[in-house]
């Protein structure tokens, strides 16, 4: 059933680049967080 | 020094020493929802929901596919928000612009996703990996106009200018893009007869398959309001940085850093690469 | 010194500095002719090539409006006189209007030429019946094109590397004038059997197109050049 490929090929793709976002938005915000005094973060 | 934490807080902190990323209360809250809606998703996606009558297997693409462009679609019309309150606001901030910004990222690689997903699954129902149909055509083009506008970003200059270019180019993409779609509309209705596949008729959902788009859209809107919250104050620091420079964060972290022994350079890397 | 009279002025000055400089007669036409010779080279199949000149036509055009932007605001660039324009405190609306209108003008000319070139070389008739359709659909889909071709040049300006964004900026901007006036020629020529009342509606999106450019660039154009 080639389909069944295709249909998690779809899957894996999608959730791939949803935790590569995640991951590389987290790590950029942790790594700019070390450099920036925390005064400066509104979220906080 | 006795403390690493340079502000007396009452509040509990958790037990990382290291100063805060981009991460609150508030995304980690969010971030929990999403992955559990997320896992949900691939359960009623993948399991739990019937085949299509007609579709088949192939439906289940749908389940990750309408949620990715959903999520473009949100981000693009935040974006345009964005870059309307940073134009039309007396105050000008540079926080909507910001939001405009991040928000057209995460829109931008979402469009990608839903054109190849989108892709895979026309290759199973009809066939074939592109159609010059209606929706995909102004698809593409919707990612090729939103890559325009990223690209306006990193033009350079000062902040404000960024935002002043990138805010008119956001408004007129919102301007465009019906267009586009209108246009292209016309143009591939008169191709009816071509289309043996019918690219424009929905499925028709049961309870089930509903449900479960419904979950993917929940989740993938969830996911949207975490990404954004972390980009966004990611540009902020981005932002300080490019105006203070350097050197005063490093000396903010230098002040922190003097209980460490005593090396005379800047504790960037340890392995003294110069 | 009212808006349109600046943009008169403007316009004035951008054809004045045309006709001495020759750029579009020496340059854009022949960049435009070159363009329609090597479609037939890709193409090689005189059936196809009549088929589908209308679409090369407009095509050609496109390719030649990113030239012509370039250079009306290369213009203005080489010796800070936009920005001259703003200080001074003009409308910048004028300024796009001006800009727009001689943009226009070029634009028409090399439509001209283009349709010429079509006649001879991909063996296009104009039936009668279809010149009003064609003059209409060349008008408002050379509005829509000035519009936005003077809106992103006038972003893309200046600088160095910003002139390779133009073409990302406006080819997508530009497809509904691409879709719609194709379609109209088309309708005009009788090609594949189109006919003429065909047409119509898509010198309806045109215009809808122009309308919306020329008022959303003119309001845009300001924010843009103020730098």
């Amino acid at each position: 059933m080639e389909d069944a490929g295709f249909i998690i090929g779809g899957y894996v793709l999608t959730f791939a680049t949803v935790a590569l976002m995640a991951w590389r938005y987290v790590r950029s915000g942790r790594k700019l967080g070390e450099r920036v005094p925390d005064e400066e973060k509104y979220w906080l | 020094m006795t403390t690493t934490d340079p502000r007396p807080t009452s509040e509990p902190t958790d037990a990382r020493p290291a100063r805060r990323g981009t991460g609150t209360r508030g995304t980690r809250v969010v971030g929990i929802a999403a992955i559990i809606a997320m896992v949900w998703l691939v359960a009623f996606g993948l399991g739990f929901s019937p085949e299509d009558r007609d579709q088949r297997e192939s439906v289940r693409l749908l389940y990750v596919h309408v949620p990715t462009i959903w999520l473009a679609y949100l981000a693009f019309v935040v974006t345009a928000i964005g870059s309307g309150m940073y134009l039309f606001t007396k105050k000008k901030s540079l926080g909507w612009d910001r939001l405009a910004g991040a928000s057209a990222e995460i829109g931008t690689v979402f469009v990608a996703v839903t054109l190849v997903v989108g892709a895979l699954w026309g290759r199973l129902t009809w066939g074939v990996f592109w159609q010059w149909d209606a929706r995909l055509t102004t698809t593409a083009l919707l990612f090729v106009t939103y890559v325009g506008y990223l690209a306006v970003r990193r033009l350079g200059g000062t902040h404000e200018q960024r935002a002043r270019r990138s805010s008119v180019i956001g408004l007129i993409a919102v301007l465009e893009i019906p267009l586009v779609h209108w246009s292209v509309r016309l143009w591939r209705s008169l191709h009816q007869e071509a289309t043996v596949l019918d690219t424009d008729g929905d499925v028709d959902m049961d309870g089930l398959m509903l449900f479960s788009l419904f979950v993917g859209v929940i989740a993938f809107s969830l996911l949207y309001v975490w990404l954004v919250m972390h980009r966004t104050r990611a540009m902020a620091m981005e932002d300080l940085l490019d105006d203070h420079g350097l050197d005063e964060a490093l000396a903010a972290r230098r002040a922190e850093d003097d209980t460490l022994s005593a090396t005379p350079e800047p504790a960037v890397d340890p392995k003294g690469a110069s | 010194m009212n808006a349109w009279r600046i943009a008169r002025l403007v316009a004035g000055k951008d054809l004045r500095i045309e006709w001495h400089s020759r750029v579009l007669t020496n340059q854009v036409l022949p960049f435009a002719g070159v363009t329609m010779v090597i479609f037939a080279f890709a193409l090689d199949s005189d059936a196809v090539l009549q088929r589908v000149a209308p679409g090369l036509v407009w095509l050609a055009t496109m390719f030649s409006l990113l030239v012509l932007v370039q250079r009306t605001f290369a213009v203005e660039t080489d010796d800070g006189a936009l920005d001259a324009l703003r200080v001074a405190g003009v409308d910048p609306r004028a300024i796009f209007l001006g800009k727009a209108t001689g943009l226009f003008v070029q634009l028409i000319v090399l439509e001209i030429v283009l349709l010429f070139a079509a006649v001879v070389l991909y063996g296009q008739t104009v039936p009668i019946g279809g010149v009003v359709l064609l003059v209409t659909t060349a008008i408002s889909a050379t509005c829509g094109l000035a519009a936005v071709g003077t809106l992103y040049g006038g972003l893309a300006a200046g600088f160095r590397g910003r002139e390779t964004l133009l073409p990302l900026l406006t080819l997508p901007a530009v497809a509904p004038v691409l879709i719609g006036a194709t379609r109209a020629v088309e309708a005009a020529l009788g090609t594949a059997g189109a006919v003429v009342s065909d047409g119509w509606s898509w010198v309806g999106l045109l215009c809808v197109f122009a309308v919306a450019f020329g008022v959303g660039g003119s309001l845009a154009f300001g924010p843009l050049i103020d730098e």
